[in-house]
């Protein structure tokens, strides 16, 4: 069962997005299911969080942002030997740009807007 | 009677929503937001709005110079355009702003056809429904301000000694 705000988790999670609005958003909703999280502007950041030594049990990751794009950042942390459930989560629909998403080793693909049920499906299968 | 003005905003407030649902302004994403606000964070959804009307401004002005551009140059940046409509499919679509997200969904296909004529309409089209949804959303505000200065109002309190 997803965790609700009463019970907090032990859960954390990393948001990966260049837009300000959908990353308060999205921590808030973590924030709201009792899922410690953190939030980076772009796939680099992400990288160079891991490579200081944090890990998280979820990382839910934007497509297009600058500096580093989700497919780079997603490549990159496989190949780091990162296993946490990556999530792409974007305003894509086309086969063929979720393909070449998933390709790059997500876990699973969300299209925009994210929800709480959404969030909690994810979460189920974490848990 | 402050009782009776409170019951009397919350009643605008919620046939305003409704038409805003009933003509496909809004959809449930907007309740979503709703249920985020809460009493560690009471201005939530206030803040996101604002938020997305900032960056939404800079999103149109963008685009409106890449259509402009293209006039004089005879070229347009169709792929910038497309990065641009991307992200405020993600903002719009997250506040639930519906209509606005189809209309940038139809812009975004016109951009991946390079058709000018259909881009340009396109825009004109974002940017009433922009100012519509914009004006709307600020008068839903302006009744929620209303009636928490209603709510936070208090009767003088009476000595019956004197």
């Amino acid at each position: 069962m997803a965790p609700n705000e009463n019970s907090a988790t032990e859960l954390t999670a990393l948001v990966v997005d260049d837009d300000r609005q959908l990353r308060m958003i999205h921590q808030r909703m973590l924030n709201k299911v009792g899922v410690k999280n953190q939030a980076v502007e772009n796939g680099k950041e992400a990288v160079q969080i891991h490579c200081s030594g944090q890990g998280f049990d979820l990382i839910l990751m934007d497509k297009e942002m600058p500096l580093m794009n989700g497919i780079e950042a997603t490549k990159e942390l496989r190949s780091m030997g990162i296993c946490s459930t990556i999530v792409g989560v974007s305003s894509h629909t086309k086969e063929k740009q979720i393909q070449e998403f998933m390709e790059a080793g997500l876990d699973d693909y969300l299209v925009k807007p994210l929800n709480l049920a959404k969030l909690r499906s994810i979460l189920d299968k974490i848990m | 009677m402050l009782g009776l003005g409170s019951d009397l905003l919350w009643a605008d407030m919620n046939r305003l929503l409704r038409l805003l649902f009933h003509e496909g302004v809004l959809d449930e994403q907007f309740l979503q937001l709703q249920q985020l606000q809460d009493e560690t964070s009471p201005n939530f959804v206030s803040q996101v709005i604002n938020m997305y009307f900032h960056e939404s401004e800079k999103l149109l002005n963008n685009l409106r110079s890449l259509l402009i551009q293209a006039h004089d140059d005879d070229f347009a940046d169709y792929n910038k355009m497309a990065i641009h409509l991307n992200q405020f499919i993600g903002s719009s679509s997250s506040i639930g702003a519906k209509r606005l997200t189809s209309l940038c969904l139809a812009f975004r296909a016109a951009t991946h056809h390079t058709n000018r004529p259909g881009c340009l309409r396109a825009l004109e089209m974002l940017e009433h429904e922009y100012c519509y949804l914009k004006n709307k959303l600020h008068e839903l505000f302006h009744i929620e301000q209303q009636r928490a200065l209603v709510a936070a109002a208090r009767y003088p309190l009476h000595d019956n000694n004197q």
